[in-house]
């Protein structure tokens, strides 16, 4: 953990126990996840109980306690989306991945988040890649984009490596 | 750009603004709001851009480029000015045609040009589109005459200028009196009185007292308020400002989802910008009222939309609610008067204090005023955000401007207000857009939230999605809500999974009952809604799962069974390879068969076979 940009983020905060939404906001943001260490100094720096910090980081889903796949595979949940077959999407997921919503592939690669609602809700069902959106999802095409990835990926591994 | 002092400088700033304006005679408006960048928005702005330069058009075309006008499901859409010309599902292989044809020859392209699903007909213009026409756009209108990264576009349109008459020459008295007269109600689900709640807060005795925008809009299948708060802040913050003025609070926060972060992109740079030119922060255009705001991002809970949960998660803390004994308009946020108003009710202040009370309430019906944007989506042919004035019928809404069902299924029902609503069958499209009336039929208008649902759905596999939603999304902290939806859940995935009873559909409405009578906050008092309107109105699909062991659309998993028809299988191998668990065998040219063993039901290869050769009985 970079210890130099947790203290960035708490910079001007200190002994201020109403900002610790948004400073795991900032950490989750920079981190990917909101790491025990981070708990712990926020908790000294805010002067917010631990206990405090960990309840208010388990409740919100903003805040992943453990850190993500590289990619992170979000199907969206909303009713919108259920009705034009999201379910489909995350037996895809799920399926071609080998993990359930907020687990992480053994290779580090993928995750998979199962949210409430991604407000794109005429151009459903939705499913997104960090953050960017692809609309009127079908298996075949989430399966063509985890499919790319994986090659792109074993690409750059192959790349990487030294010729001989 | 210079401080405004007083009324007449921001007049001045917006007669230059829109002065300088009239210079450039042509006007290309993209939209970039999320549903268009989803479609690619992005790219083709960059490569219009590209082409203008490239063709030395850049000073004679003005790009606007917009958030949402709410015809999502044709994006990326563009509309050029003057003309109205109304292009959709744009790439960034048409830049080169629209910069040389319709913008340097005014030609029309006719292959960009929206086609009536009804008529078949191309349509040239935005205003002759059916969808478009059959709407009232008193908020959505302004996103497309306003770049929301630039507070100078809403100036020029008269931005600000109900502020300035507000302070000017109203008393905060006078304005409590005007919204109370225009009938507006809130728009984020309750429905409660908007002039009541801050003459309520004006009263409370306070050294201090707080605004906040409720941008937490965390109902699924919504996303109205996102539009506004992405597509024109100012409007909402001018709203805010009007409130703060009225009330006597000195503070705002505008709440935003953190899971819309153009929206908070676009209210921070708001607050800036208004800061600078000094129409918020220390004496507002030179007047002896001040106000400051500060945008928050949420944590992601479905809960922090209520009233009293949103404030302890703006105060740091678990977004649990708390009784209302004493209103939040007396003991809110840090335990002083707060007025908390949703996204789409702040947006309709500027208008009433500049077009007066009695306009607002000559729209609407008795008791629900005004106009109403709805998320219309689901199984239909125009999805997208729709405003129309309150009392417009849904049959209205889902046929004339949804344009009715997708691949001929019929439709069965909508879904209105999200989890704390209901589904009306076919037989209720009737019903008008009314706070009252949608209550009465057992949903509600809530956010506006109107998913349509065809023959594919279940009617009991949508209320075990809600309860699935509301089970994820209960704080925990009351028993009733903790318990009750759990119970709830417990016998309605029975049902779906045919273990169920007639007896429990019995028990099933003694709980929700109980749940909505003695849950804490909305969120539980509301959460069998979807449950009972289901009940109510489709009991017929709960008996056929518990007697039959059928499930009528083909969704509930433990009782169907998917099988190809040899008749009109052509032996392709799309269903062999889109399967997941290797449950389909086949040769080539062949018919296909399902081996139902390792069948796992979740339907894929329905989706995916183009003959329709795959069956679900």
């Amino acid at each position: 953990m970079k210890s130099l940009q947790l203290e960035s983020i708490l910079k001007g905060r200190s002994s201020q126990p109403h900002q610790l939404i948004e400073v795991l906001q900032d950490v989750q943001e920079n981190y990917g996840y909101i790491p025990e260490e981070a708990m712990r100094e926020i908790s000294k720096r805010l002067g917010v109980p631990l206990i405090e910090v960990y309840r208010v980081a388990s409740f919100y889903k903003a805040f992943k306690l453990k850190p993500s796949g590289k990619y992170v595979v979000t199907i969206c949940n909303g009713t919108a989306c259920h009705v034009r077959g999201a379910n489909l999407l995350l037996d895809q997921a799920v399926s071609q991945l080998g993990i359930n919503p907020g687990e992480v592939t053994d290779d580090g690669l993928f995750s998979i988040e199962h949210v409430n609602c991604l407000g794109a809700c005429a151009l459903g069902p939705i499913a997104s890649e960090n953050g960017n959106l692809g609309h009127h999802m079908t298996p075949a095409k989430l399966r063509k984009f985890i499919d790319s990835i994986r090659l792109k990926e074993r690409e750059e591994v192959q790349n990487a490596s030294p010729q001989h | 750009m210079p401080r405004l002092n007083t009324k007449e400088d921001l007049e001045i700033m917006g007669k230059q603004l829109l002065f300088d304006r009239g210079k450039v005679n042509k006007t290309l408006i993209i939209c970039g709001g999320t549903g268009c960048k989803a479609s690619r928005s992005q790219e083709v702005i960059d490569a219009i851009n590209q082409e203008l330069l490239m063709q030395e058009m850049d000073s004679e075309v003005h790009l606007r480029v917009t958030g949402c006008h709410g015809f999502c499901e044709q994006g990326p859409i563009a509309v050029i000015e003057p003309g109205n010309i109304f292009y959709c599902h744009i790439t960034a292989d048409d830049a080169r045609d629209i910069v040389t044809k319709t913008l340097k020859n005014g030609e029309v392209i006719d292959r960009l040009l929206y086609t009536d699903p009804v008529s078949g007909k191309k349509i040239r213009t935005e205003s002759e589109i059916p969808f478009y026409q059959a709407q009232d756009r008193q908020l959505l209108f302004q996103n497309r005459e306003v770049n929301p990264r630039s507070i100078e576009d809403y100036i020029a349109i008269g931005g600000f200028s109900a502020l300035a008459k507000a302070i000017d020459s109203l008393a905060p008295e006078e304005i409590i009196r005007s919204i109370k007269t225009s009938g507006l109600r809130g728009r984020g689900g309750g429905g409660f009185a908007t002039g009541r709640k801050w003459d309520e807060c004006r009263e409370a005795p306070s050294d201090e007292k707080y605004v906040i925008c409720n941008a937490d809009e965390g109902d699924p299948g919504a996303y109205m308020d996102r539009c506004l708060l992405e597509g024109n802040p100012y409007l909402v913050l001018e709203g805010m400002l009007i409130g703060a003025y009225a009330v006597g609070a000195t503070k705002g926060y505008i709440y935003v989802r953190n899971e819309y972060p153009l929206a908070v992109k676009h209210a921070r740079n708001a607050v800036q910008q208004a800061r600078k030119l000094g129409i918020l922060g220390e004496d507002i255009l030179g007047s002896s009222f001040s106000c400051d705001v500060e945008v928050a991002r949420g944590g992601g809970a479905f809960v922090c939309g209520e009233s009293t949960a949103l404030m302890a998660s703006l105060e740091g803390k678990v977004g649990e609610p708390r009784p209302k004994d004493v209103h939040t308009v007396v003991d809110g946020l840090w335990h002083k008067p707060t007025t908390l108003n949703n996204v789409e009710t702040w947006a309709n202040i500027p208008s009433i204090i500049l077009n007066g009370a009695n306009w607002f309430a000559s729209k609407g019906t008795k008791g629900s005023k005004g106009t109403k944007i709805l998320a219309l989506t689901g199984r239909i042919k125009n999805t997208g955000l729709v405003e129309v004035a309150m009392g417009t019928t849904i049959r209205h809404i889902v046929f004339d401007i949804g344009g009715g069902a997708t691949n001929g299924k019929a439709i069965k029902a909508v879904q209105t207000g999200g989890p704390s609503g209901g589904c009306l069958p076919i037989d209720k499209f009737d019903l008008p857009v009314d706070f009252d009336v949608l209550y009465e039929a057992g949903s509600m208008v809530g956010s506006g939230g109107m998913v349509v649902m065809d023959e594919s759905s279940c009617m009991v596999d949508v209320a075990k999605y809600f309860l699935t939603f509301l089970q994820d999304e209960s704080c925990g902290k009351c028993v009733p809500c903790r318990l009750g939806i759990d119970r709830m859940l417990e016998i309605v995935t029975d049902i779906t999974e045919g273990r169920g009873t007639l007896e429990q559909l019995d028990l099933l409405e003694e709980l929700a009952d109980t749940v909505t009578q003695t849950a804490l906050c909305g969120l539980g008092k509301t959460a069998a809604n979807p449950v009972l309107s289901t009940l109510r109105y489709f009991r017929d699909e709960y008996k056929a799962h518990i007697t039959d062991n059928k499930c009528p659309a083909g969704v509930c998993k433990a009782l169907i069974e998917y099988s190809i028809d040899p008749e009109k299988c052509t032996g392709c191998g799309t269903c062999k390879r889109a399967c997941i668990h290797s449950a389909i065998s086949g040769e080539k040219k062949e018919v296909h068969v399902i081996n139902t063993e390792l069948c796992q039901k979740c339907g894929i290869c329905m989706s995916e076979c183009k003959f329709e050769a795959i069956q679900v009985s």
